[in-house]
């Protein structure tokens, strides 16, 4: 039993090392790709445009939710007015990247992961490095950069919607004085705040779509290899994503 | 061709709107912001001796009702003085010339706000005129250390003063 537990360990590790290889690997190929840019914008389309109705819609409940249960908090205290602030720092800094990103795994990492573990499976891959077409600068680098362009833009929407959907319910529903929630939260939150958040998505970006076409490519070319390589993105990234964040908000503060 | 396009479109369209969205979080969700959608209203100044922690965009309020915001604080070298900057209003442009101007507090630990009190004259406020009554922010720590003095004055002027309150205690 520690045996497998000891070969496990040393195999999370093998499979940490060959997504940081995996990564030089893309970043090599990334100026070349750059110059078939429709390719990344078709990609871009994929991974950000069409994941924009479940962002926005997350985005929306769960600044609901911040606006009720802040209200509730703060007005044990008295202090309603600071409801934009607290929702303002809390979707900005920690829901937004961190949400967006597990949302972006569930729904832009999966459809990338199986497209490329497809590929694998039905030889187009292969049938690609016989035609000395490189798969990993015409496929995997343009799905890669799409993901790490949407993610922060996808991240910023899902704070904005956030807000907004605070706003709803602390402004409109609960009746805090809209002067005080707008100007509390302009007074408190610094750019540093916004800051830390964009460098949060991004650096979710990069890590969401690596573990994507890292988990695609490296597929066992079966349909059970598929569902497999999808399932995975999901668990890895996710973990990656809780993982970076907490080290992330350690280095801001 | 067409199909690109309309790709393209779409892409573009995302990036607008993601673009959007951090130009929102970065000016309007913090103090380096412009606001932006502001009805008629008339600047009136007030000078305070402290404004504890009003802030722009605090609401100014006269009887309860909001009539106007914050918008600008400074500071005159002069009398060492705050000079707030209120924007009220215009529906509300009968405020008589001698108002007076106080700095509430929201409930206990909220935000500060303006209280305006009418006064009797028949002469109404105009643009950027100044409200010549104030009352300072009440600093808490200054109220407590007021009254810690108050109650060490008390206790060595009339030694007796003191005594039946420990007697009831």
């Amino acid at each position: 039993m520690f045996k497998d537990l000891g070969e496990s360990l040393i195999d999370s590790v093998v499979r940490v090392g060959a997504i940081g290889r995996f990564l030089i690997r893309l970043t090599v190929q990334v100026p070349r790709a750059l110059l078939r840019f429709d390719l990344i914008v078709a990609q871009i389309y994929n991974a950000g445009a069409l994941s924009l109705v479940i962002i926005m819609l997350s985005g929306l409940f769960v600044g609901m939710v911040v606006g009720l249960q802040g209200f509730e908090l703060l007005q044990r205290f008295g202090s309603e007015d600071a409801l934009g602030t607290a929702a303002a720092i809390g979707l900005v800094k920690e829901l937004g990247p961190v949400i967006t990103a597990l949302l972006f795994a569930g729904r832009a990492g999966t459809a990338l992961a199986s497209e490329i573990g497809l590929m694998r499976a039905t030889d187009q891959l292969s049938a690609m490095e016989m035609m000395a077409v490189d798969p990993v600068r015409h496929v995997v680098v343009p799905r890669f950069l799409g993901g790490v362009v949407a993610m922060p833009l996808l991240a910023a929407i899902f704070s904005v919607i956030g807000i907004y959907g605070a706003q709803v319910i602390g402004v409109q529903i609960m009746g805090v004085d809209s002067g005080s929630f707008w100007s509390q939260m302009r007074a408190s939150v610094a750019l540093e705040d916004v800051t830390e958040g964009i460098v949060k998505s991004c650096v979710f970006g990069v890590a969401c779509s690596l573990v994507a076409v890292y988990e695609g490519y490296n597929a066992i070319p079966t349909a059970e290899g598929v569902g497999r390589a999808t399932t995975r993105t999901v668990v890895t990234s996710a973990v990656f994503t809780l993982f970076l964040d907490y080290l992330i908000t350690a280095s801001f503060l | 061709m067409n199909n690109s396009r309309a790709l393209s479109f779409g892409t573009g369209l995302f990036m607008l709107l993601g673009f959007a969205a951090l130009l929102f979080l970065t000016t309007q969700t913090t103090s380096h912001g412009i606001s932006l959608f502001r009805k008629a209203h008339y600047d009136v100044t007030a000078k305070f001796d402290n404004i504890g922690d009003l802030k722009v965009g605090s609401p100014v309020s006269m009887a309860g009702v909001e009539i106007g915001r914050v918008v600008k604080i400074g500071f005159d070298t002069r009398d060492y003085k705050a000079v707030v900057t209120m924007s009220i209003d215009s529906t509300y442009n009968q405020l008589p010339t001698d108002s007076d101007a106080s700095i509430n507090t929201q409930g206990l630990l909220g935000g500060k706000f303006i209280s305006l009190t009418a006064g009797g004259a028949e002469t109404y406020l105009k643009n950027n005129d100044q409200i010549d009554f104030t009352q300072s922010a009440l600093v808490l720590e200054n109220l407590i250390g007021q009254f810690l003095a108050n109650m060490g004055k008390s206790g060595s002027d009339k030694p007796d003063a003191a005594a039946p309150s420990e007697k009831t205690k």
